[in-house]
């Protein structure tokens, strides 16, 4: 996908002169300049820069290097273990159910008139237009302990969610679980449509019935979205930060403190720009394994 | 006409498909409550946002006069709607929710305009042109899709404090361009362009940044539209690095400002949920007059959801 399509080779016509040769080199290196510039200063510099700082005992006020203490105290660390549980459970109550929910949605909408989907692709939708902040700050107000919607509706009394530490993690889990994940019901809604119609006939002419066929063609052949979608939500669960500074801050004590919440709070709040540095490149190399993880498992060479 | 029999399985199907159809309806509505009760919160006058049971239903002062008789049920669960969460959140922050606002209006147009133009001018020559180290460098780009944001955090905030960027819109927007979405985008749409129109404008003698403003661009309009949909909701709604970069409350953008409210206003969820609904209407209005832009863009992988 990433590479230049062997076409090109063939219909670009390959420079005359040197001159108009160089010519078009120029034209070329000017109009990437703008975005590569950018890219370099607050990209690959600042990548370089933090590997660098992770092996610093580096603050406000004093920068030395200190080899790999960051990533010892980082071991040791009960908070940091303590975020990365939190993060791991979040993702695998999450991304099973994002994906579940897209999946069913997507299957119930295809035999629906065409204007029917798009009405229900766009319900669905609407809240992910707003800022997590702006639907994680009324889902704070919802599980409110005496006037929220979540106990009045449920009736349950009074119950604390975001303040009891059994709870918070839960009820943010709950809230992002109860959010319906509109990018995978659009993209699943998508590659259902363009499974060709025939397979399903001549499956129906075997006389394979509805759930054969949906275990035997649609899901098959969804392999490639479904691997796209798993790694997309894997790696925004692991970097889960508005909801839970929103809903809770991380708290009560650090019950619901995930790792980007860590990493702002180290780096943000307590200034230790080496420690937070080390731990944004402890996310980095875990979100790099699970992704090369999923791809190994879920790698297709389906093609219709 | 002509009668069609029934069969059971007909009426099994149908039944169904009733059920299919309940579920959506019940999912979107699951899906549209929080921002339901976002504006009904907002728009409850204070004494009536914290009781049991909750103000739902928004009807006219006249309705909820004594002597109509409506049922108890709809009785403990009306309120007449009123402004004055806004008025009041207006003057309690000093005016700052209108100028987040606006504040969230300079940065989401200044990333979408620059973006939307250094991407196109980048996409159009990984697309058509010819240089040494072309396809390296749109690969060290594309690697980049890999690097959690987290990672850069810290050297862009010393970065942007050793240019004296901190608290400042500049400060929040130049570490945005640094995204390689758009530039794939552009690219992918402008390799499907003829390019027969580009060579007889060069042959007309336009020179090569003519040929790339009044010709190329005009033609990838649509891809230009998904793009700048797709950065303006997404700097619209950024979260993390403004609240690092900003510091003065009058600076802030709306969800930075909106965050603070809750701070500010415990007791006062009125003032909170209009906090957020000035956030939220926006980007909702935006939503349904662009409807279809941005559909077209989480096909291609463009949005969050």
């Amino acid at each position: 996908m990433a590479r230049a399509l062997p076409l090109e080779h063939v219909t670009a016509r390959r420079p005359s002169g040197r001159r108009t040769r160089w010519r078009e080199y120029r034209t070329g290196y000017l109009f990437v300049l703008p975005s590569l510039a950018m890219f370099v200063i607050f990209l690959f510099g600042p990548v370089i820069w933090s590997l660098l700082l992770a092996f610093q005992d580096a603050s406000l006020t004093r920068r030395d290097w200190n080899g790999l203490d960051n990533f010892r105290t980082l071991a040791s660390d009960r908070v940091f273990r303590k975020s990365l549980v939190n993060t791991a459970i979040y993702a695998a109550v999450t991304v099973p159910v994002h994906m579940l929910v897209a999946l069913v949605l997507a299957g119930m909408m295809k035999p629906l008139a065409a204007r029917w989907q798009t009405f229900f692709r766009a319900a669905y939708y609407l809240p992910a237009v707003t800022s997590v902040v702006i639907l994680a700050t009324v889902w704070r107000w919802m599980f409110n302990p005496r006037f929220g919607a979540i106990n009045q509706m449920l009736d349950l009394g009074p119950v604390a969610w975001l303040s009891r530490p059994n709870l918070a993690l839960w009820a943010v889990i709950l809230s992002a679980v109860l959010t319906i994940p509109a990018a995978g019901v659009v993209m699943y809604s998508a590659a259902m449509g363009s499974i060709p119609e025939d397979l399903y006939e001549a499956a129906s002419l075997e006389g394979a019935g509805a759930v054969r066929q949906w275990w035997d063609i649609t899901i098959p052949l969804l392999k490639p979205t479904s691997l796209y979608l798993i790694v997309m939500y894997t790696i925004w669960a692991f970097e889960v930060f508005e909801r839970v500074y929103i809903m809770t801050g991380g708290g009560p004590a650090y019950a619901t403190t995930t790792i980007v919440q860590l990493i702002f709070d180290t780096g943000f709040r307590d200034w230790d720009y080496g420690v937070a540095s080390a731990q944004a490149i402890v996310l980095f190399v875990i979100v790099a394994m699970v992704s090369a993880v999923q791809f190994r498992l879920f790698r297709s060479e389906v093609e219709y | 006409m002509q009668m069609t029999r029934r069969t059971p399985r007909d009426v099994n199907r149908s039944f169904g498909k009733l059920i299919v159809v309940a579920i959506l309806i019940a999912t979107t509505a699951l899906s549209l409550f929080p921002l339901f009760w976002m504006l009904s919160t907002a728009i409850t006058p204070g004494s009536a946002t914290i009781k049991t049971p909750p103000s739902l239903i928004p009807l006219p002062t006249g309705l909820l006069g004594a002597g109509t008789d409506l049922p108890a049920w709809i009785r403990e669960r009306a309120y007449s709607p009123t402004l004055e969460n806004f008025h009041e959140l207006s003057t309690q922050t000093q005016g700052n929710i209108w100028r987040w606002l606006g504040n969230s209006a300079i940065v989401a147009i200044s990333i979408t305009v620059f973006h939307v133009l250094f991407d196109s001018m980048a996409g159009y020559a990984f697309a058509r042109k010819t240089f040494p180290g072309r396809n390296l460098i749109f690969g060290l780009l594309l690697s980049t899709l890999m690097i959690p944001v987290q990672v850069t955090l810290v050297p862009n905030f010393l970065l942007i404090s050793r240019l004296d960027l901190a608290d400042s819109y500049l400060g929040v927007i130049l570490p945005g361009f640094a995204d390689v979405f758009g530039i794939f985008l552009m690219k992918q749409y402008m390799q499907t362009l003829p390019r027969e129109i580009e060579d007889a404008a060069r042959v007309d003698g336009a020179n090569e940044w003519q040929v790339f403003w009044r010709i190329v661009l005009p033609l990838a309009k649509p891809a230009v539209a998904t793009l700048a949909i797709f950065m303006f909701m997404r700097s619209w709604n950024n979260f993390l690095w403004p609240l690092i970069v900003l510091r003065t409350g009058a600076k802030y953008t709306l969800p930075v400002g909106v965050a603070t409210l809750q701070g500010e206003f415990s007791t006062n969820v009125g003032l909170i949920m209009a906090g957020a609904a000035v956030a939220a209407v926006p980007m909702i209005v935006f939503f349904l007059l662009f409807q279809r832009y941005f559909l077209g863009g989480i096909r291609i992988g463009a949005l969050k959801g």
